[in-house]
């Protein structure tokens, strides 16, 4: 039943007006209504959507209402606790703890949904192209093992310090650093997704409708994009979420060992590390930004896994 | 193997024992337990420039003096500090003889004689072997034992300070009955030499884990019979500054940590836990605020932050570099990040007392109009973004160090005092072990200053400065041809100040010496060849039980370590 997923008709033919349906008119069923209902009924996925949600809202609209500078020091008022002025306190150079998360929000959302795209994109071509082409699949697999097999590490250190002067001369140093480490979370996170989707083209690509595409004579390109890619859907969109998730996780590691951001540009990472010794002190400096870490990737994860059983057509029916 | 080591402590603790009987004192104390949380690597200091190994051999083994918490000279192997008075110094300055103190012995019970003095120095002057600590062999022509326990040193110039060799803990005699087979290419080979030198420190080695853990026990043929307190002693390694401060001072797991950087606040709290308290002393350590001279631009290629590239767009301004110094608030940025262990300072040079000049104050207040007004002066307009700039070249700094949370509190604060006479920085922080690490095949070394400022801390050993001021030398600037080996980090370049440094090295009388070292540190601060920020305190924490300790910062901090007791 599969195959209805993908020939679900495009347009909704509006009814002859007058006739007499039309006064209650059958609602047409189409894929996307489909899977938001079912993604309605998966109550773990809801709420970790109204989270993620809330957190991007706070995060794009949020140092729009607190206005503080999330850079400005302010040397006696450091290790404040929470008040009025600084709702979740300040930290040890008197900086404003809330605008710092949102702003180090921004950083870490926007590189952690950029760097998922880069991969994805990666994973997914190089998955669907070793799954469907039989000549590929050698060269493109043993490429995947490659990358698994490299020291991460090292291939950092190599990378950052090849092109971070030359990046940052043509974009800044902040964009260019964005970039290089999106570039790099990218390049190095892809080969899970790109497994994982080779696997499932190869178990789809055997089924009948795809057969029945290829025997009318519909052209690769078209048989991939029309009926083996909306058929992987589930497993690219989980890979999706968990990408997320380990991309803000990277970014921090990065930040830590110091190839990340400059260190007066917040990101949760930075955040968390720079504020583990004044725990004692000052504990809201790492249950903020670590819940906000916590909070993202539980909520992404929530939401990819309603999001599998939304798309999974087996599970749909019921 | 493991049966001969138990075989030996076995032989070791019943000759303690016996000992212990007849004089009721030594290894009454038990056991004590030491933090070095840069594990010690190796303990033959000739063999390492680090910190950390030149204080755990100090345990071990010993120079001919020391230097007290005072900084003054005492007595170590010897009974006297030979001088140009007691004729212990040749009056033409150019030799120094030394008497090993009478019935001196090595722990493995055979006489320290001169022959094994003159060992060391052929051992670390020797080609081929890597010496660290050459340095203090500078101008040494020769070392002769003219008896068993007499040794003269021969310079090849006077030498008005000639206690490089055999003075301090970097430069400790070794038992040449042990090292015979080690000299020149093939000092690194021996393992078991290096890793357990024969020494007669208070302490011999039982076990060594390389980067890990030592053990060690009360030296049977310790000169003081009473001494040490304690028998037995670990000296482990690992972790990092903040959880070494809070094994001593919260958990109480050990006796004694060094090298706190942690921010004051962080420290305070700990200590008021009660196990432990933080000691602290005031060497020559100065944070300080490096401006590159050179042009560091990545379009230079090879020539990149050398006398080659060319001098640097903004900073090789004096107008810049003054404004740069003024517009810091000093006070503050000790308040946010030293507290207790760091004071102001102009001085590159802060002490001993007798060196500090008193004449660079200008810089200790913080005057925003002054320096903006010295920039508009100089013609460095606000551009449409605030930021100042001249003929196209925009203030602003690429502004690099290692990575420690108070250092990265500090880089905040200057960028914001700096942001206010419109000059902008980017932060950039390294790796520790990257930034010091001197591989000439990365761009991120300090020598390497691929920056446009840089901050670190650095100081010198023992108590004359000649050599510290001389890095400041027109030749001494690192680049490809020596290997990025120079100490002149910020390429400065003056021929006054090289014929100061000639001078100093001509001259012996010590009020002109330190009369010339003030005026070489005060040329430093008003050229601008860097910005000194903190004078800081050496911090480290003892346990509240620990008694003796007098926390040194002109040797090493275990200098004493024979008399530290425990308390009841």
């Amino acid at each position: 039943m599969t195959d209805q997923v993908s020939m679900a008709p495009e347009k909704v033919i509006p009814p002859a007006p007058g006739s007499p349906v039309a006064a209650e008119p059958r609602k047409q069923r189409t894929l996307t209504a489909d899977v938001w209902r079912q993604f309605r009924q998966h109550k773990g996925g809801v709420i970790g959507a109204i989270v993620f949600l809330t957190i991007i809202f706070l995060v794009v609209f949020g140092p729009s209402i607190h206005g503080i500078d999330p850079s400005a020091l302010n040397v006696r008022e450091r290790n404040a606790g929470i008040s009025f002025a600084h709702p979740m306190g300040t930290d040890n150079l008197g900086r404003d703890t809330f605008a710092q998360i949102l702003a180090g929000g921004r950083t870490s959302l926007s590189v952690g949904v950029t760097a998922m795209m880069l991969s994805l994109l990666l994973g997914t071509t190089i998955g669907v192209m070793a799954g469907y082409f039989k000549k590929l699949e050698g060269p493109l697999m043993r490429l995947t093992d490659l990358f698994l097999a490299l020291p991460l590490l090292p291939l950092l250190l190599v990378i950052i310090m090849l092109f971070r002067d030359t990046l940052r001369r043509s974009f800044g140093p902040e964009t260019g650093i964005f970039m290089l480490i999106v570039f790099v979370i990218g390049i190095t996170s892809w080969m899970q997704t790109a497994r994982i989707v080779r696997g499932a083209v190869l178990s789809v690509k055997e089924q009948e409708f795809v057969l029945a595409a290829k025997s009318i004579g519909t052209r690769e390109r078209r048989v991939i994009t029309r009926h083996i890619l909306p058929n992987v859907l589930s497993p690219i969109m989980v890979s999706a979420t968990l990408g997320i998730a380990t991309a803000i996780i990277t970014e921090s590691a990065l930040s830590f060992l110091g190839l990340g951001f400059p260190s007066d540009y917040p990101t949760w990472g930075r955040l968390l590390f720079d504020g583990v010794n004044f725990m004692q002190i000052n504990p809201s400096r790492v249950i903020w930004p670590g819940l906000a870490i916590s909070l993202t990737v539980l909520s992404v994860n929530y939401i990819g896994d309603g999001i599998r059983d939304a798309l999974d057509p087996r599970i749909r029916g019921r | 193997m493991k049966k001969l080591t138990t075989f030996l402590t076995g032989t070791a603790a019943a000759i303690a024992m016996t000992a212990g009987a007849a004089q009721a004192e030594r290894g009454s104390d038990g056991h004590l337990n030491i933090l070095y949380w840069q594990a010690v690597s190796i303990l033959n200091p000739f063999l390492s420039g680090g910190t950390k190994d030149v204080e755990g051999s100090s345990l071990v083994i010993e120079p001919l003096a020391k230097f007290n918490e005072k900084g003054e000279m005492v007595p170590a192997l010897v009974d006297e500090i030979p001088t140009v008075e007691n004729g212990g110094v040749a009056e033409d300055l150019k030799s120094i003889t030394w008497v090993i103190s009478e019935g001196l012995m090595w722990s493995d019970g055979t006489p320290v004689t001169a022959e094994d003095v003159k060992f060391t120095a052929e051992y670390c002057m020797a080609e081929d072997g890597g010496c660290q600590q050459v340095a203090n062999f500078t101008d040494v022509e020769s070392v002769e034992a003219v008896d068993e326990r007499t040794v003269k040193v021969n310079f090849s110039i006077p030498k008005p300070y000639p206690y490089g060799p055999f003075v301090g803990a970097q430069s400790p005699i070794i038992q040449k009955a042990q090292f015979a087979d080690c000299v020149g290419a093939r000092a690194p080979e021996c393992t078991e030499a290096n890793f357990g030198p024969i020494g007669t420190g208070p302490f011999v080695v039982t076990r060594f884990a390389a980067n890990d853990v030592i053990e060690l026990e009360a030296n049977p043929n310790y000169r003081d019979a009473a001494k040490p307190a304690f028998a037995t002693v670990t000296l482990k390694g690992g972790g990092d500054a903040a959880s070494a401060a809070r094994a001593v001072m919260e958990t109480g797991e050990f006796d004694y940590a060094w090298n706190l950087q942690v921010e004051p606040e962080i420290l305070a709290q700990m200590e008021a836990a009660g196990r432990g308290e933080l000691i602290s002393s005031f060497g020559t350590s100065v944070e300080r605020i490096n401006l590159n001279m050179t042009d560091p631009s990545p379009d230079k290629g090879d020539d990149r932050s050398t006398v080659e590239a060319g001098p640097h767009p903004f900073l090789s301004d004096p107008a810049v570099r003054r404004a740069l110094s003024i517009a810091l608030d000093r006070e503050l940025i000790v308040e946010a990040g030293y507290g207790e262990t760091g004071r102001p300072t102009c001085n590159i040079l802060p002490a001993p007392e007798a060196y500090a000049s008193k004449n660079v104050d200008w810089c200790l207040t913080q005057d925003i109009e002054e320096a903006n007004r010295l920039l508009d002066e100089a013609g460095w307009m606000p551009g449409g973004d605030g930021i100042r700039e001249k003929d196209g070249v925009r203030l602003s700094i690429l502004y690099s160090t290692s990575t420690n949370s108070v250092r990265q509190a500090t880089q905040a604060l200057v960028k914001d005092m700096w942001q206010q006479i419109g000059v902008e920085s980017e932060l950039r922080n390294v790796d520790a072990a990257v930034f010091f690490g001197g591989d000439p095949a990365s761009p991120d070394t300090f020598q390497k200053f691929y920056a446009d400022v840089l901050m670190y801390t650095n100081n010198f050993d023992g108590t004359d400065p000649e050599k510290y001021m001389a890095e400041w030398l027109c030749d001494d600037a690192p680049k490809p041809q020596n290997g990025w080996l120079g100490a002149n980090i910020p390429r400065f370049c003056s021929e006054e100040y090289d014929a100061l440094v000639k001078k100093m090295g001509e001259t012996a009388p010590l009020e002109e010496r330190q009369a010339l070292a003030i005026q070489m540190n005060d040329i430093l601060t008003n050229e601008g060849a860097h910005l000194p920020l903190v004078h800081r305190g050496d911090v480290s924490a003892k346990s509240t039980t620990l008694n003796g300790v007098l926390m040194n910062s002109w040797d090493s901090e275990l200098w004493n370590a024979a008399d530290w007791t425990r308390a009841e």
